[in-house]
């Protein structure tokens, strides 16, 4: 696996047309590795009648609400987890 | 950067959030079913029936119900696949 838990991460900010599982709100946005999940078929290619494979592996990300919505009043300091699969993670700059 | 009409996370509403639960109707729980039954058989797969579901124009997104985007998708996925052929489904509902 590319990264452990406790690494700070970036999602990679870039457009994909087609199935994919990287909400747009934390594109662009740093994060940090929680869990290492287990590798998993690829649902972008799997959703266009593919095997899916090779296995991309999938990580437990958080993100500090104030990263992702930087007006937010209220509850800034809570962190808001989402799974992110490996090849949508970049090194955190 | 363009968002699908499914990508909703984080997009500002002033509309309540309608949390109430309903009973399901009879076709919905037949509509999971069968989905279940074409994964079960490898025709059609749960990355699948998402892509069909985000495929649907944005406006009839809107209107539909969550199960009524299932049926959607199937009849979309199952004609890409030539399993069932164009306007298949409507001529049998017409019956």
């Amino acid at each position: 696996m590319k990264y452990r838990v406790g690494e700070p991460v970036m999602v990679a900010d870039r457009a994909h047309h087609g199935h994919h599982r990287t909400p747009l709100y934390i594109k662009g946005k740093a994060g940090r590795i929680e869990r290492v999940h287990a590798a998993f078929r690829n649902p972008e290619t799997r959703a266009y009648g593919d095997d899916g494979l090779p296995e991309v592996r999938l990580y437990l990300v958080s993100f500090a609400r104030s990263e992702l919505w930087p007006d937010a009043g209220a509850g800034a300091g809570y962190r808001l987890y989402v799974d992110v699969f490996e090849h949508w993670l970049e090194e955190a700059k | 950067m363009e968002r699908g009409v499914h990508d909703r996370g984080g997009r500002s509403t002033d509309e309540p959030i309608d949390r109430s639960e309903h009973t399901l109707e009879d076709w919905e729980v037949l509509t999971d079913a069968l989905v279940g039954a074409l994964a079960r058989c490898g025709l059609m797969n749960v990355d699948e029936l998402r892509r069909g579901i985000e495929s649907m124009p944005g406006d009839e997104y809107e209107r539909a119900s969550y199960y009524e985007r299932w049926l959607f998708s199937m009849e979309t996925i199952l004609s890409e696949k030539g399993v069932l052929a164009a306007g298949e489904l409507d001529r049998r509902a017409a019956g």
